[in-house]
């Protein structure tokens, strides 16, 4: 069995509203983290995380001038002086999967959907600490790898070296809510 | 904090990308430790959170103040770049918080309002009653809450907001197929 020392990680959190702060917070400390540095925005955040070099980040999305998307971009720089690879939780109230994709694209490592709960918040940290995943960088990304499902039965175009493609069809949702019941 | 060394990346380079690996950063702060020994940090959480929640009405009050407060600056004077966004945004934190607070109903109507500030064509031909009726449901809900028999009430009040507003959305929508799918797409955080 394996248990994370938190007391050994640095946390960077970033969240506009001061209540879910105040439960990160709470269930970072709880877990055991010591170092947990806080910002309500992301340009603040952004000069925290040169600053204190965070081994995990957690943000939030919606947040005045500088979103947790515009964060997640400015830190996955191949080219800059900080570390572009540290792990970015984004804890969010979107919810829709457009978001999810939206994110992954980004370079977010993890997303987690609010309601937020210790379970989830901690099962989200042990994924990044025990199973990081290997970066890629192409023209248009930089970030972890974006595909999980590492089987080989996978029947979808092979977009990494540009193939010939084969793509399954599916109706669109705006078709089926067309459809007549 | 965990030590990180850059100098020991793995680039392999491919046709069009780069597989860039390196040894885990963060392994220094994973311990083998024996079943006995293992305590529960979530259970551990979870009671620290149960301790903070006798603030949670209190912070439910705050987060309907400011919704109720940014309708208000838009009955006055109308929708503007920054109203809009300051409506969303306290309806997107009630959305995102109230659940956690205790106040699922709340999180649920709140979801629906933002649903509609984010999809509607053109947020001045909403039906004013619509966006009121979801913010005096909200203030209700997390008002009433104390009384037994308000939880069902809440749910189906709720309930028939989204209904409402789905209804609204997808007929406001019809000619917009990107707007459309996002309406329709299940939503991927657990149901009231």
């Amino acid at each position: 069995m394996f248990r994370i020392d938190f007391n050994k990680l640095r946390f960077l959190v970033c969240d506009d509203n001061p209540h879910m702060r105040r439960i990160l917070r709470t269930l970072l400390h709880s877990f055991g983290a010591r170092e947990v540095y806080e910002s309500e925005d992301g340009a603040t955040a952004l000069e925290m995380y040169s600053h204190y070099v965070p081994d995990i980040v957690i943000t939030d999305w919606s947040m005045p001038i500088f979103d947790g998307l515009e964060l997640a971009q400015m830190i996955r720089q191949p080219e800059s002086k900080g570390n572009p690879f540290a792990p970015i939780i984004m804890l969010t109230g979107h919810s829709e999967k457009r978001r999810v994709t939206v994110a992954r694209d980004a370079g977010v490592t993890e997303f987690l959907a609010k309601p937020i709960s210790a379970k989830g918040l901690y099962q989200r940290i042990l994924n990044v600490v025990a199973n990081p995943r290997p970066f890629i960088k192409t023209k248009t990304y930089f970030g972890p790898d974006r595909r999980r499902n590492t089987t080989t039965a996978y029947i979808g175009p092979e977009r990494r070296v540009g193939g010939e493609v084969e793509v399954l069809q599916q109706p669109s949702l705006l078709d089926k809510a067309r459809t007549p019941v | 904090m965990a030590k990180q060394k850059s100098s020991s990346l793995q680039v392999r380079a491919y046709a069009d990308h780069h597989v860039i690996t390196q040894p885990n950063p963060l392994r220094s702060v994973l311990r083998r430790v024996a079943e006995k020994d293992l305590d529960d940090p979530v259970a551990r959480a979870e009671k620290a959170l149960a301790g903070l929640s006798g603030e949670f009405k209190n912070w439910m009050e705050t987060e309907t103040g400011r919704l109720a407060a940014a309708h208000a600056a838009i009955l006055k004077d109308g929708f503007t770049k920054a109203s809009r966004e300051e409506l969303f945004r306290a309806a997107h934190d009630i959305k995102g918080d109230a659940a956690t607070f205790g106040f699922p109903s709340a999180a649920a109507t709140a979801e629906s309002l933002c649903r509609i500030i984010e999809h509607a064509p053109d947020l001045a031909k909403v039906p004013s009653n619509l966006i009121a009726h979801h913010i005096n449901a909200i203030q209700a809900i997390v008002h009433e809450r104390t009384k037994l028999d308000t939880a069902s009430t809440a749910s189906e009040l709720s309930r028939r907001l989204r209904g409402v507003a789905d209804e609204y959305l997808a007929h406001a929508n019809r000619d917009r197929p990107d707007h459309l799918e996002a309406i329709l797409s299940p939503s991927i955080a657990p149901a009231d």
